[in-house]
């Protein structure tokens, strides 16, 4: 293990800070698993903050159907280790309504089997707080979200109504029906993340190393044919590629990058030479610069 | 434009992960000024200078540029920050964003914070967690009254290390004499609040001058730059020197062989083996062990989030601060604090709030405003309430005494947020100066005759039967049926009514919502004291806000406060209008009339809910008599 540096070791202290005012504040909070690298950070620093109690809290994760097939196998062994509860939600009316990527737009898709999933989920099991892995670096509107982030009854986030936060009081207080979104990762950057991962050799799912996989060019993106449901378009030849994912989403919605990183340290070094943010692999981000905060106001993650 | 052709030397590699970065402490500041002086500006040339700017996010503020940007720039570094889809289209900041970059030798987080007045709460969020304040002028305009403020604003929070960035030297010819004159009005102006350190640096934010690179049309400034400047701040507070403080958080108990307390340390170290006291109570203990995440420890440091266990048990839970045995915290119930408002509804004097200090919660009334500050002239002047973005010096009493520092000494159990019980929203911020010393004097006589006794001798339940309604509901004449009733029953009874209070004990208050909370806080007050007596007693208000309810509903023991809600439509108590005041708040009048230009806020809960003028007030009598028989309160006749 490589020792860790001051600034992520105060990062951690802030997390695990945070997340202990979650278990303090609320009655039933829940951790938004979502297979990727930040899930990991944020599913180990819930193993720190408890320890040595176990995790009080189970994971949700919101499955379109649509994940990697190694982000499943990895997310059912992860929480096996960890010990820890998993619920699975799918939306199922959107399955029903044969609502696919392939073939639905790509903002309709997300919002029906994301957010309206997540929705469904936290109203069924009546969470009263939701953690993320959310990062302020990532996209320009999450920069202004609060790490203890007010939602209505109806999951809306007002942005221009938000709590001020102020040194580190964080305000839970609720009322009937209400919720709030916690982001314990808020002051990490992508870089903090992946020396975190590093210095406390976190396991994350294998699709962020680089190695030869089937990918086809659709759009100016690389799309990994993970199975038989991705219908090829006229002219459209699988082709194996070096490549690895930055971010990892629905897999015809995310895009693989040409890298090498094949293990944590090519990758931390890769990004400190890189010029592309983390989100370019994200199809559902392009449509405008402000489809995030309309996404996010809508109640998605 | 390609992201290398930045102008900067700095090699992208070097940035961010090299050993030199990993053994600084982060800094945390926070940039502020007045509304177009170039904030966005400075920070998006900061992050592109340090080649933060990632080329597919360049790519979309280009584009953005075209559409909004008010620079005239092919790229306009302030839409690299402005996230929100509303002030883009506004070409202002309205909200905290933060932003991250990181040089060879730090990595920095920045509080972008907004410049005009109604946002200063925003300001104050951003500074409470940073170590270091960037303050701009725009060198036209120089030292203006919001430059006052937020310096004010950033020394009451305790913030060493100011900065005062003088922005657009380009518009002014990048002249010394305009930049020294700023400096010394700035200097100045520092010196009346017992501000010792400030730098000034005079800059061009949208040509990059002096920010990451030296400007040569400005040769003869020979300070730092204003990355220097950042990279080389000392804000080591000294944390670990202080005393220990650790607020506990969470009892960590997973089975019945660990019992540890969880929490962040705020001050101080803490080795296996010290002596530690917990307050409020008071109790002594050794630490056995340390646990740092998941790995055992022997000592831990000011930041560090920790489990501890202690030799021997003791009643320990959240709220409670483990101190240093040999220096501790202070305790009281009465403090003096600033306080700064954030909420468009006024701080009123005696409303009950939520304060929230480390990790304790209480109920906190405003006993006495002592003045507010005018940040401008830094005078003193008298208030009755504060508004929003003002700054008051207060007394506060609180429901029980909590644990603290003072802010000066301490910024983490120092400071405080106070919470709206009704709508749950922070509004204000708070910051501890000293326990004011009576709360050590007076204590409650022991007395030895119990509520019950009295109540017992004179054979029957005492209770507070509260009546709230609109005026012309009913409620004084049901309430003064109902003493008849009881009266002839041989109950002892006595009824406080809304207008007799206001003829002796209540003069001196009017009917502004300030003195409509205290009119309610010395009732609550007054019949809590005849409930002690024995007395079944009756409270006539309109009693119109649900907060001022609920304190007097806290007064009493459970289930000895009744709220009986005279819920009369509002335009049959127009009709009945029985003193003429509807007819006079109509024709503007008399202002803050309940119903008509006050609002009135119905419980939610009450015990009895009577619908009032549905039957005659002798039926309404009965109901309630019933209700009370129910309860238990009566005996049946």
């Amino acid at each position: 293990m490589t020792t860790m540096s001051r600034h992520l070791k105060d990062l951690e202290s802030e997390s695990l800070y945070i997340l202990r005012e979650v278990v303090a504040q609320f009655q039933n909070p829940v951790l938004m698993y979502s297979i990727g690298k930040d899930s990991s950070v944020l599913l180990h620093l819930a193993m720190k903050a408890f320890y040595p109690a176990p995790i009080p809290f189970p994971l949700l994760h919101v499955d379109t159907t649509w994940k990697f097939r190694d982000m499943i196998a990895f997310r059912d062994r992860i929480a096996a280790d960890y010990g820890v509860r998993l619920i699975v939600h799918v939306n199922e009316d959107g399955l029903k309504a044969g609502v696919d990527p392939n073939t639905t737009d790509s903002a309709h898709y997300t919002h029906v089997m994301k957010t309206e999933g997540l929705r469904q989920a936290l109203d069924k099991f009546r969470f009263d707080a939701a953690i993320g892995g959310a990062r302020r670096d990532e996209e320009k509107s999450r920069a202004k979200e609060r790490i203890f982030s007010h939602r209505s009854k109806d999951h809306h986030w007002d942005p221009k109504n938000q709590r001020p936060e102020i040194w580190q009081l964080y305000n839970g207080r609720l009322a009937a029906g209400e919720t709030m979104r916690v982001f314990p990762l808020s002051n990490w950057t992508e870089l903090d993340v992946w020396q975190y991962i590093a210095a406390e050799e976190i396991p994350v799912v294998p699709l962020y190393f680089a190695t030869e996989r089937p990918v086809v060019w659709r759009e100016g993106f690389m799309i990994m044919i993970d199975d038989g449901r991705l219908k090829l378009n006229i002219g459209e030849r699988p082709e194996m590629r070096l490549v690895r994912f930055r971010s990892l989403g629905c897999y015809p919605l995310t895009c693989a990058v040409e890298s090498s990183a094949s293990t944590i340290e090519e990758i931390v070094e890769e990004l400190l030479v890189t010029r592309a943010s983390e989100r370019q692999g994200r199809v559902i981000d392009r449509d405008q610069a402000s489809s995030m905060e309309k996404k996010k106001e809508e109640g998605y993650f | 434009m390609s992201q290398r052709d930045a102008g900067n030397s700095n090699d992208p590699a070097a940035i961010a992960g090299t050993a030199s970065a990993d053994t600084l402490p982060m800094l945390r500041f926070l940039t502020c000024g007045s509304v177009d002086d170039g904030k966005s500006t400075l920070i998006g040339r900061l992050l592109y200078d340090c080649h933060t700017i990632f080329e597919d996010t360049l790519l979309a503020a280009e584009r953005d540029s075209m559409m909004y940007g008010t620079t005239g720039e092919p790229l306009d570094f302030a839409l690299l920050l402005d996230g929100l889809q509303a002030e883009r289209e506004q070409g202002i900041t309205i909200d905290v964003a933060y932003r991250y970059f990181a040089t060879p030798r730090r990595k920095f987080i920045v509080a972008d914070t907004p410049g005009h007045e109604q946002y200063t709460r925003n300001m104050v969020t951003g500074a409470s967690t940073s170590d270091a304040a960037v303050l701009l002028v725009d060198a036209r305009k120089g030292v203006l009254i919001q430059t006052r403020r937020h310096t004010c604003i950033v020394h009451l929070l305790g913030i060493k290390n100011i900065v005062l960035a003088v922005n657009k030297m380009d518009a002014v010819g990048y002249d010394e004499s305009t930049f020294k004159a700023i400096d010394h009005d700035y200097r100045a102006f520092a010196a009346l609040l017992g501000i010792a350190n400030v730098t000034t640096i005079p800059v061009s934010a949208l040509r990059g001058e002096n920010l990451a690179k030296r400007a040569v049309a400005m040769s003869w400034y020979e300070g730092p730059t204003l990355l220097e400047y950042l990279e080389s701040v000392d804000v080591t507070s000294g944390r670990e020197r202080e005393p220990l403080r650790l607020p506990v958080q969470w009892v960590c108990r997973p089975n019945s062989d660990f019992r540890g307390y969880a929490g962040t340390i705020a001050s101080g170290t803490v080795s296996v083996g010290d002596q530690i006291a917990s307050l409020p109570a008071g109790m002594t203990a050794t630490i056995t062990r340390i646990l740092n995440g998941d790995e055992d420890c022997t000592s831990a440091q000011a930041g560090d989030a920790v489990v501890v266990t202690l030799d021997h048990e003791i009643d320990i839970s959240r709220g409670d601060v483990l101190c240093a045995a040999t220096a501790r915290s202070e305790i009281s119930d009465q403090i003096s604090a600033n306080v700064v408002w954030m909420s468009k509804h006024h701080m009123l004097k005696g409303r009950p709030y939520i304060l929230r200090c480390g990790t304790q919660s209480v109920l906190a009334q405003i006993s006495d405003i002592k003045y507010k500050l005018n940040v401008e002239s830094l005078e003193h002047v008298a208030a009755r309430d504060l508004s929003c973005n003002e700054i008051g010096s207060c007394n506060i009493s609180l429901n029980k005494p909590i644990t603290f520092d003072s802010y000066e000494d301490n910024r983490s159990t120092g400071a405080f947020v106070l919470i709206d019980r009704t709508t749950n929203e922070t509004v204000g911020a708070g910051m501890i100066m000293f326990a004011l010393r009576r709360a050590q004097n007076i204590h409650w006589q022991a007395l030895n005759i119990s509520r019950e006794q009295r109540a017992e001798l004179k054979g029957q339940h005492a209770c507070c039967l509260w009546f709230t309604g609109l005026s012309g509901s009913g409620k004084s004449t049901i309430a003064n049926l109902i003493e008849k009733r009881l009266f002839a029953q041989g109950r002892h009874t006595y009824i406080l009514d809304g207008d007799n209070v206001r003829h002796g004990l209540n003069r001196d208050l009017g009917f502004t919502e300030a003195d409509r909370v205290e009119n309610i806080r010395r009732v609550a007050e007054v019949s809590r004291l005849m409930v002690d007596a024995g007395l079944i007693t009756i409270v006539s208000f309109i009693s119109p806000f649900r907060a001022e309810r609920q304190f007097a509903r806290e007064r009493f023991p459970d289930g000895n406060f009744l709220e009986i809600f005279i819920d009369t439509p509002l335009d049959l108590c127009e009709q009945r209008d029985p003193k003429g005041l509807y007819k006079k708040a109509r024709a503007g009048q008399l202002a803050n009339f309940t119903g008509i230009n006050s609002p009135y806020e119905a419980p939610e809960n009450p015990e009895i809910h009577i619908a009032g003028g549905s039957v005659s007030a002798e039926e309404h009598v009965e109901e309630i008599i019933n209700a009370l028989v129910k309860r238990g309160f009566l005996h049946a006749h």
